[in-house]
This record gives C-alpha cells, structure tokens and sequence, in this order.
C-alpha cells in the first residue's frame, strides 16, 4: 500500500505491506533506525515517538493509519547540529548506558513535559484541581512506560527535571 | 611496536598518578552520547543494504522430542518467503560465555519448549514472520522428562571438582554459641537487555561480514568458525554499539548462525532479529538456585563455621552452571568450611551467564543470611560482618591483594546514616518503614587482551575488538589514552567491536575495563618511549600535557615530535600468578529503606545507596552508573524478577517484558553510589583498575529484603520477595 508520512518535517512516501508496523516503517524502509524496537509489543517504550505531537509506541500502530499524520523522531529532536535540552541533559547526567532505549526516553520526555505543562493529571497526582508541580515522583511515574534495563532511571529523572526546569537555555553541544 | 605483560607480580610504580593531562577518573561525559541522543548509533539490526532479506525464527511448541516432519515444503510457497532454512546445524541454543565453539545443534531434535526449529526467510519482514508463524512440526515425544529441579526423580549431577570442606562443619555447628541453618530460594531471572539479540548477515567472495549485538568478538568469532567451518580470516564480526547485554551476549546466539545460513542460501544479505520472546527462549537465562546456608559463631560474633550448600540447573550437555559459591570461600573468616554444588538435568531453556554469574544470587542469599545471623547474635550487623573480615583468604590461606569490605560498610554507613534498630518500630501512614545493610563483593579476574593505539600528528586512535555494551568503554579508554599521550579527550578516538582490531577478551566477567584498560596503558607507554627517545630524554622524566612534551627546559608540541605517518603501538596483557598468589575482589556495601504496606505487604524501596571499591575508577560518571544499574537489579532480584517454568513442559510462562517484571522508572529511587576515588589495586594491573561492572548486583539485593525484615519483621527465603510472601505473616 501507498502511505505518505510527515517525518520530522519531511513528506516520505513508502510503498509498506499493510500489517507494517509505523516502527517499521521507520526502521524497514525509511531509513530511520533511531527509534528501536525492544519487544514489538508495547511493553518497553523504545519504539516511542511523537504523532502530532503525543507519545505512541510506534510498535503498536500500523503506518498506514498514520497517512499525513506529523511524526516526529529522535532524528528529529535536535535543530540542526544543537541538541535540544533534553539531549544535552540525558548526556550530562548519564541518562544511559547501552542507550538502546534512549530515543524513546527523549521522545517520551520531550512529549510528557508538554503533558505535565498542560496540567494532564497522573497516577500520582494527589490533587487534580490545582497545578502539580513536577516532582522526582511525577518523572518517575510519567516515564514509567519506558523501560532501561541498563537502570539509568536516576539520570533520566535528573536530566528531565533540569531540563523542564531550564526550557530557554538553548545553547551547548553540537549534534 | 609491541609492549607485552604477563601479570606475574604486582605493579611497582603507579605512573598514572603520575601523569599530567587530569582526565582519567574524571566523570567526563562518554564521547559517544551525541550518536546515542540523535539516533546515529548503529546497533545490530540497523544496516540496510540494498537486497535486504529478513529472516524469522520459527519456535518449537512442543513437545520435547524428535522431529518426525515439518510443513516447510507448504511455508516455502507463502508469498514473499524465499527459503525456508531448516538444518541440523542450527544451534540449539546460545553459545556458553567465553566458549571458542559452536553451540550444540538442533539435529533431529527438539530439547526445549521455545527451541529454533527453523528460519524463514523472506523479502519482507511482515512475510517472514506470517510464514514462520505458520510452520508445524510433526513431534515423537521423549518420555520421562524432567522440567523441575526439586521434583523427584530429576537426575542431579555432584562433580567432585566442584565441593570443598575444610575441618569439620557438623562439629563446628554441634559445638557453636550461635548457629543458622537454613534453606533459600532465588528464582529463574532473564537478562532481557534492551536491544534483542540480531545478526545482519552477508557473504562477499568467500567472506561473511556479520553485524549483530555480541559481547566478546574473539569468542564469537571462534565459535562462528566452528559452527560454519570458516577459517577465521574469512569471518568479520561488527558490534560497534550493542544494546546492553549482562551476559546474554557473551557467546553467540542462535539467529546469528542462522542469519549466516539463510545468507549463503540466498546469496542476499539476510537480517534476523529475535522477538522479545525468542530472546527469552532461546539465549541463556539465570538458573534458579536452592540454597543452604550454615553458619556457625562463637559467643562473641566470630564465625567458625560455613556452609553453602546449592542447587541449581541446566539443560543436558551444557557446561555452565550458576557458580552459586564464587565468593562464598574468602568473604567471611571461619575455619570450618563446606561447599556443595548440584546440578539438575532438565529440559528447560538453557541456562548461563546473566550479570555477576554466582555472587548475583550467592553473596545475595549469604548476605541475607548475616543478617538472620546478626540478629541472632544481637549485634548490628555491620558490626558482625566487620568482626568477620578474614585477615587471609580463609580457603586458600593466600593474602588479599586488598580488603575494602570495612571501608566501603563504614562509608556507606556514614553516608546513609545507618542506624542499627530492632524490627517494626515504625509505622507511619499505614506503611512499616525499615532499613536493611548487606555487603557486596565480586571476584576479580583477568584475560588476555589487546589493544593498537595510533599516535599522528592529529591525536590518538585506539583500537581493539573489545565491545562497549554500556558499559563505558568508549570513555574510558579514551581517557587513558588521553591521560598518557597527554590529549585532551577530543584528540583521542576510540574505536571498538572490530575483530579486524586487535583482539580483547570482551565485556564479560568484569573484566573488560581492567583488561583492556591496561592493553592501551601498555601501548602508551610504549609511544612515551618514542616520544622520550625523540626528545632525548628518558620517559620517566616526561611531561606530557594537551599535545606537547616538556622535559627539563624543553617544550614541544607533539605534532613536531610525531612523524608524518605517525607511530603505532600494540599492548597485549595477559593473566598470570597475581591471580593466584594473592585473592582479588572488589568490594562494596549497600543500604536501603524500604517501606511495607501493613495492608498490602506491597513494597517501595525509598532509598537506596551504595559505596564500592574497585582499585582505580577510570571514568567517575560511567562507574557510577554501571554500580546504580547493578543495584537496581539487585532491587529487581528482591522484589520484582521471577522467570516461571510450567512444571509439566518446562516452558517459560512469563517470556516477554509484559510479565516478567524488571523495575521501572517508578520503582527506583534516586539511588546513590558513591566510590572509593583514592582505592589503587597494585596486584590488579599497572592501571590499579579492577572491574565494576557486576560488584553493584553482587549482594545488594539484600539490603532490600533485611530492610524488610525489619520493616516489618518479616523474614523473605524466597525471592523475589513478592507481597504475597510477606501478606500472612503481617503484623
Ligand atoms: S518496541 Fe514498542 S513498546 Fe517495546
Ligand atoms: S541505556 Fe541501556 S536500556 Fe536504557
């Protein structure tokens, strides 16, 4: 079947099988092999990337139900050569190891910081009528869906609080 | 040029802390987290060249025994599928770590539930899969099978090699003030690293280039020799990243030789990823382990006697078993002493090396059982342990080459402000709050390994076949490069998981860093000698410090030293007597406060911190993490983890990551690990560097389940300590 995709800002048309996945599409035939696959089942989070802006486990979604949706993939969260905060955090405070499940921690990240802004409640959220702020425990339990078996959990959390606290400085390492 | 050294005595002269460049130890960033953060890192299954085919394995649903027929003549005619690879030669399993051979093959036969039967092969990934999905076999079942270590009947192996006694245990138990005896249970555990295991396999004029996650290429380039009958020279093996690995990478895994397989047949490039789920099935697994402990102490704390007694498993015609006991026989004094080790026979996956193979669930049990020990004695248990550091290694009556056990328990005391209380003093919120101390330690070793290091004009190049699976290879050698040559880390590149470089023993054992960490010292120090006979000076009396060298009142920058094609060096260092003339191990203690619903019996861990000691830390940030990862497996060890076997066929029940529980972001706590910076181990190597790769699983797990106890004064045997084992016994 014919599918066209928006990735990271870019129109890619691609001729799938239907039962392809959108992460395979990715990986398979467009030449994107940021996003990973750790269990092709949705239960470990590495395959996660952005559809119009919201987290999805791209393993868990066929790509040609995704016709002219906006992706957008680890490959595209920096600007040009600077990294985004994110990025620059997870390196600074060894937010990984292996760093296979890296790109859908970011993309996760980058997607739940906009969730907490918005004020989306979570599981651990004690009072849902006022503003929460985003505690350690908010982190964890939001990023809860992205597994890392290398357990860098505590350079995720630190890397996402420093860069939800310090969204403007944009400046730092080249990618 | 080649520098070599067998390590026969210890080291004489620390030259590191010598040197002048102040980039080793520190906790630079690893140089290649901008590849890691953009998506650039090229794992296993992420090179597409053109013609690509893929390949899916076909997993054997039972039952155990031999295979009568397939349908492959109807599953070659699916659409898309262009082979359908059904041989002998197939591995039954994943190689054993550090094994130079081929795995045992399928042959007519199917030993486990989950086995390869086949591959598919097809053009597309969707094709291959719906195929494989769709082959049957027709099955002749063994009888008289046995799935259960502990059922009756199952046969157990007692190699002689493998038990140890020294005076008399029985007597020493009869006689003693204080004695514990008793049984633990630690389950099947998976390493499930992120990154399933896949080979990307093509043929070339004879040659076969396999890309693919493997931990130690020289193995597995060996054993990809004996599977395929290839002459080394006609393999090529490229694992520049690997996904994380904790042992089940060590030796090569089933879809590896079947990608090559298929990759001759169809003379096309062929990729085979494992599923989740094969991965599960198919690479080596954790055994369970049953556990006996006796301990026997005098009236003030001293221990005169130990047991460690264990069961465990493998699948028929495996070599591997969980060496339970590793450090069991030099942790604690006692002069009465016994070791036994068992083996089941049974038809479950295969079981081997998983992160800390033995101290994983051995010092963990022992850990757990000082502290049922402590208690008994009324002592804080750090003080029992304390009174227990032997002053020689108690077995083989040979010195340690250094014992940190008191530093580190004292340390992480300090740090976590450990206070010594009785059990269930504190409730609050409806939760039983405790803490709980157990002590790390973790065998040290050493294997040949080497390393070439390029000097030009532009900087440093090292390179060796040695993988970095996340570990911090990459920064680490870098760093002591950069350290030596006097570079900063940007003119070093650091290039790995080649077995065209030179070859390296791998990441495996913990003994990646101080191995190859001391091949590229080694080479360096080599070059100084160029550099020094260059500048006329002897090396000693060099400085060298971002890209120039001073010696006396001459300064010069290097690219004025250094000819036009640079020089080369090669390092290669090798076991010898310092590992039997003296003990080595890395030591650590590790802390943790729980918290216990009084309903539930549900458990958080809220804090947890450790302090280790492992000779010299070559990278601050990357040896924080590997002890973090490893006491959060400890954590997973004593409360989430738990690999089920059906009693009936042996099958993994819970294989995928849906139900086989490792901890997740909310289940960890900030963890602290902090490091011995100042320790040096001159028995280790010239680099004074010991492994801290696996130290972190090696106990800590403890640490959870005594906090527990004395939370709410429930004692876990079984772990993982799950709430429905803590549920009854509530206060
Ligand atoms: S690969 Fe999609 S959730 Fe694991
Ligand atoms: S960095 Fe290896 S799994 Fe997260």
């Amino acid at each position: 079947m014919q599918v066209s995709l928006d990735i990271n800002g870019a129109s890619v048309a691609l001729d799938l099988d239907a039962r392809t996945t959108l992460l395979d599409a990715l990986r398979n035939h467009a030449g994107l092999t940021g996003s990973k696959k750790g269990c092709d089942h949705g239960q470990c989070g590495a395959c996660t990337v952005m559809v119009n802006g919201r987290r999805i486990n791209s393993c868990l979604t066929l790509a040609v139900m995704h016709e002219d949706d906006e992706i957008t993939t680890v490959e595209g969260l920096a600007e040009g050569n600077t990294l985004s905060p994110l990025q620059r955090a997870f390196i600074s405070h060894d937010g990984f190891q292996c760093g296979y499940c890296t790109p859908g921690q970011l993309c996760s990240a980058t997607a739940m910081l906009d969730e907490a802004a918005k004020g989306w409640p979570s599981n651990v959220t004690a009072d849902l009528e006022n503003a929460t702020p985003l505690t350690d425990e908010e982190i964890s339990e939001r990023m809860s869906g992205n597994i890392c078996r290398c357990s860098c959990y505590p350079g995720i959390v630190e890397a996402i609080r420093e860069a939800a606290d310090a969204p403007a400085q944009k400046t730092g390492a080249e990618a | 040029m080649t520098n070599e050294l067998t390590l026969d005595k210890k080291a004489d002269t620390r030259r590191l802390d010598e040197m002048a460049q102040g980039l080793l130890g520190t906790p630079m960033d690893r140089p290649e987290g901008v590849l890691k953060v953009t998506g650039k890192a090229i794992y296993a299954d992420e090179e597409r060249p053109s013609n690509l085919a893929y390949g899916y394995l076909v997993r054997a649903t039972g039952p155990i025994g031999r295979i009568v027929s397939t349908n492959k003549d109807e599953i070659a005619k699916m659409p898309g599928v262009v082979a359908v690879i059904e041989e002998a030669d197939l591995p039954r399993n994943s190689v054993q770590g550090a094994t130079p051979t081929a795995a045992p093959t399928r042959g007519d036969r199917i030993d486990y539930i989950g086995q390869p039967l086949a591959l598919v092969v097809a053009d597309g990934f969707e094709e291959a899969r719906h195929a494989a999905q769709a082959m049957t076999a027709v099955m002749e079942a063994d009888t008289g099978l046995h799935f259960d270590p502990e059922a009756p009947g199952a046969s157990i192996e007692t190699p002689e090699a493998k038990q140890a006694s020294q005076g008399d245990l029985d007597a020493a138990m009869a006689s003693a003030a204080f004695t514990l005896d008793e049984e633990y249970h630690t389950s099947s555990m998976h390493s499930a690293a992120m990154e399933p295991h896949a080979t990307i396999a093509e043929w070339k004029d004879g040659k076969l280039t396999m890309r693919g996650a493997y931990q130690m290429l020289k193995f597995n380039q060996k054993s990809v020799s004996d599977a395929l009958d290839l002459d080394l020279s006609q393999i090529r093996l490229l694992s520049p990243f690997v996904g994380g690995g904790f042992g089940s990478k060590l030796g090569i895994a089933p879809e590896a030789i079947a990608a090559a397989l298929a990759s001759k047949a169809v003379g096309r490039p062929v990729s085979v990823a494992m599923h989740r789920r094969q991965v599960f099935e198919t690479t080596t697994h954790r055994s369970a382990t049953k556990q006996k402990v006796r301990l026997a102490a005098d009236k003030d704390g001293k221990l005169i006697g130990v047991g460690h007694d264990n069961l465990v498993y493998n699948l028929p015609g495996e070599k591997f078993s969980e060496p339970t006991t590793q450090a069991t026989p030099f942790t604690y004094a006692g002069e009465n002493r016994v070791i036994g080790h068992h083996i089941a026979r049974l038809h479950r996956p295969a079981a081997g090396s998983v992160r800390a193979p033995g101290e994983a669930v051995g010092a963990t049990v022992f850990e757990m059982a000082m502290d049922e020990m402590a208690e008994k004695l009324d002592l804080d248990p750090i003080e029992f342990r304390v009174r227990n550091i032997p002053d020689l290694d108690p077995s083989k009556g040979i010195p340690f080459s250094e014992n940190r056990m008191e530093a580190v328990l004292r340390d992480g005391a300090e740090r976590f402000g450990w206070k010594h209380t009785k059990p269930k003093q504190r409730l609050e919120d409806g939760w039983w709050i405790g803490t709980g101390v157990a002590a790390a330690v973790r065998v040290n070793m050493m294997s040949e390994t080497s390393a070439r290091v390029r000097l030009t004009q532009d900087g440093a190049v090292v390179e060796t076949d040695m993988t970095d699976i996340g570990t911090g290879t990459y920064a680490i050698l870098t760093q002591v490069a950069g350290e030596l040559l006097g570079l900063p880390a940007n003119r070093v590149e650091t290039r790995l998981g080649d077995s065209d470089f030179p070859k390296a023993f791998g990441s495996g054992g913990s003994v990646g860093a101080s191995s190859s960490g001391t091949a590229v010292y080694l080479a360096c120090m080599e070059l100084r000698q160029n550099i020094a006979a260059a500048l006329g000076v002897e090396e000693t009396d060099l400085t060298l410090k971002d890209g120039r060298a001073i010696s006396g009142n001459v300064a010069k920058p290097l690219t004025e030293i250094v000819p036009g094609e640079g020089w080369s060096a090669t390092g290669t260092v090798k076991g010898g007597k310092a590992g039997s003339l003296v003990r080595q191990a890395t030591w650590g203690s590790c802390f943790a406060e729980v918290a216990v619903n009084a309903v539930t019996g549900e458990t958080r861990v809220r804090r947890m911190l450790g302090s280790f000691a492992a000779g010299r830390i070559l990278n601050e940030k990357t040896a924080k993490s590997q002890c973090i990862g490893g006491m959060t497996w400890g954590l997973g060890m004593a409360l989430h983890e738990e690999l089920v076997h059906d009693p009936r066929d042996g099958h993994m029940v819970n294989r995928d990551l849906a139900e086989y529980h490792v901890p997740a972001n909310l289940d960890v706590p900030q963890i602290e690990a902090h490091l011995l910076m100042e320790d040096r181990d001159d028995w280790a190597n010239p680099v004074q560097a010991k492994g801290i790769g696996e130290l972190g699983i090696s106990g800590t797990g403890a640490a959870v389940i005594n906090a527990i106890y004395n939370a709410c004064g429930v004692r876990i045997r079984s772990l993982p300590g799950t709430l429905d084992k803590i549920l009854a016994e509530l206060p």
